[in-house]
């Protein structure tokens, strides 16, 4: 319980320090953002209303409260150029990058389990080598390029799944909208999951040589077996320790790869949005997904706790 | 101490060379060293040099990767693009270097509430994103390889920090280092002199491990038009250049691609490397169990 606090008190922390940071970085530092949004060609007169039209000739202080107090009342504001409010437009991107971080977690999860399993049982040998060696040049890819490779063998050779876009109607057509997602939560499963392919190789390494899976084994259990009833809970373990990252790296794979497959998501309209300066909208976007990421890590936090009974006892 | 320091020097190397992967990683590093200094005197066409009579040329003679939509040589274009790509993750280390010794120095050496405050606040800064970073910073500036230097520099400068902060409090309780301040250096001295040596090889391989992420971030931002401009030969940008004609052309994707994915390999397998030579006290299997898990950027 007292941990639980203490880590809340990190995550509310965070969540400010992130603010602070973010509101600085794009208030403070370029000197003036209206004459950023406004461009070189606007003249005195228009940069002048757009700083009032957005309150920055108000003193900072007051312009993060009302950033901040808008926030907790779930007003992210609006978007400079279309005028739509942030959180509706959020919303409504979140139909495809939610959909498609969780499938990409799926697939991650699915194949490097059992791949990480084996290559540490296979240590040593030919195959487990190759897996080894599998994961760490896989984890060296660059998403795009692993995306760009998998669309020639998919969509472009295969001709199986489209290469690119969304059904314009959404999920009203679920069919159409999970067939456009496999290939590019692919791409990021399979990226995401040979880092985690690497972990869960090391974290079965160190569990075959603890003395209680030798001692399950001594005791007439063979070694495989001993290893998935007492090694492997440890191993489950340690993955959860690493699921933030990986939660963060979905992340940030999802915005590379909405842009490479054109799918309508968050990553994707964040891209847009800081290539365009809108920045009220990009200031709450960042929020968004950095306080999302520090969120994960606070629940991974609490879950290995709670279900870990060593670091349970410790407390 | 001194005396013995040049043969510890050589000790340390040829152990890497002694390990396949520090090996490869030296190997590869060295080979995209040397392209990137080659292709600063001469590549064998300039790289962006258009010529539509030769455009889509398969590979063969004279174009030996082939050619772009606009008849440019791939192979120059490559060349070319790793002068782009070491420039960047030079810089970015540099920049990770001075911000992870700086909070490490501060988080590890200062008076006890600066020290917890930094420790708390390299813990926050830790759960950055990069891209997040990149996005911060271009939403202001604009898109450039400076974006991307200074991105990965700080994200990966916090990773940095992290580390080297909990080697110094180690290092900081050890007998030198007390036997140091009792015969009288200051602790600036202390510093310079006991302190970074001994935490020099955790750094190191911090550090090339954040290269890694840098030559993959330029990548993922000069494709999301962030980082490099169009005009400036990178791995990153060819593959968006070519990514347009993936359809007709699948196989001139290949090769920025490996390029990018050879260099993240080599550069991560000699940090694997570098680590498992110069800590003495790293038996094979906990090695293996201290695997790292990169940031991921792109």
């Amino acid at each position: 319980m007292r941990y639980a606090v203490t880590r809340m008190v990190l995550l509310l922390a965070g969540l400010l320090v992130a603010s602070v940071l973010i509101f600085l970085t794009l208030r403070v530092l370029p000197g003036d953002v209206a004459a950023v949004i406004g461009g070189t060609t606007s003249s005195p007169e228009q940069v002048a209303a757009i700083r009032e039209g957005l309150g920055l000739d108000r003193p900072l202080a007051a312009q993060y409260t009302d950033w901040i107090g808008g926030l907790l009342r779930g007003d992210l504001g609006t978007s400079l150029l279309t005028g739509a409010p942030v959180a509706d437009e959020l919303a409504s991107k979140a139909q495809v990058t939610v959909p498609l971080g969780v499938l990409s977690l799926l697939i991650a999860l699915a194949f490097s389990i059992p791949l990480g399993v084996a290559s540490a049982l296979r240590r040593g040998r030919a195959d487990g080598t190759a897996l080894s060696v599998a994961a760490q040049s896989l984890a060296a890819v660059p998403v795009v390029w692993a995306g760009l490779m998998l669309v020639v063998i998919f969509a472009v050779w295969l001709g199986w799944l489209p290469a690119q876009g969304f059904p314009r109607n959404g999920w009203s057509d679920p069919g159409a909208a999970i067939r456009s997602l496999i290939l590019p939560a692919l791409t990021i499963g399979v990226v995401e999951g040979a880092m985690l392919m690497r972990f869960v190789r090391s974290a079965t390494l160190q569990a075959i040589g603890q003395d209680y899976v030798r001692t399950a084994a001594a005791k007439g259990l063979t070694r495989t077996r001993a290893l998935i009833r007492h090694g492997l809970p440890n191993v489950a373990l340690s993955i959860i320790t690493v699921l933030g990252l990986q939660v963060a790296g979905i992340v940030v794979g999802a915005v590379i790869i909405e842009q490479l497959f054109s799918l309508p998501g968050i990553g994707r309209m964040l891209v847009t949005d800081v290539g365009q300066r809108d920045l009220p909208k990009v200031q709450s976007e960042l929020l968004a997904l950095t306080g999302f990421v520090l969120v994960i890590g606070f629940v991974v936090d609490l879950v290995q706790r709670l279900i870990d009974p060593r670091q349970r006892e410790a407390a | 101490m001194s005396a013995t320091r040049p043969v510890a020097r050589l000790a340390w190397l040829s152990r890497l060379w002694a390990l396949g992967t520090g090996r490869f990683g030296l190997i590869v590093v060295a080979v995209v060293v040397a392209t990137a200094i080659v292709a600063v005197f001469w590549t064998p066409f300039p790289p962006q040099q258009v010529d539509i009579a030769a455009r889509w040329s398969s590979p063969g003679w004279p174009h030996l990767l082939g050619t772009d939509d606009t008849g440019r040589d791939i192979l120059s274009l490559l060349m070319a693009g790793a002068r782009t790509t070491l420039m960047v993750s030079i810089g970015a280390g540099a920049v990770a270097t001075l911000l992870g010794i700086a909070l490490a120095s501060l988080g590890a050496l200062t008076t006890r509430w600066v020290r917890e405050t930094v420790a708390v606040l390299i813990d926050i800064l830790v759960a950055f994103p990069v891209l997040i970073i990149a996005m911060m910073i271009t939403a202001v500036w604009g898109g450039s390889l400076g974006v991307v230097i200074w991105a990965v520099g700080i994200g990966f400068g916090v990773n940095i920090a992290r580390v080297t902060r909990a080697e110094l409090r180690r290092v900081l309780h050890s007998e030198f280092v007390l036997a140091g301040r009792a015969s009288g250096l200051s602790p600036a001295q202390n510093l310079w002199r006991h302190l970074l040596p001994n935490v020099a090889p955790v750094f190191i391989v911090q550090l090339s491990w954040a290269m890694a992420v840098a030559v993959l971030a330029e990548a993922g931002l000069s494709y999301l038009g962030f980082g490099a401009p169009v005009t400036e030969p990178s791995w990153g940008v060819l593959l968006e250049q070519l990514q347009r004609y993936v359809s007709v052309y699948p196989l001139t994707v290949v090769w920025p691609g490996l390029a990018i994915t050879v260099t993240v390999l080599g550069l991560n397998l000699l940090g694997d490397g570098l680590r498992e030579a110069t800590d003495p006290t790293l038996s094979r299997r906990t090695a293996a169990s201290r695997v790292h898990v990169p940031e991921v950027v792109s």
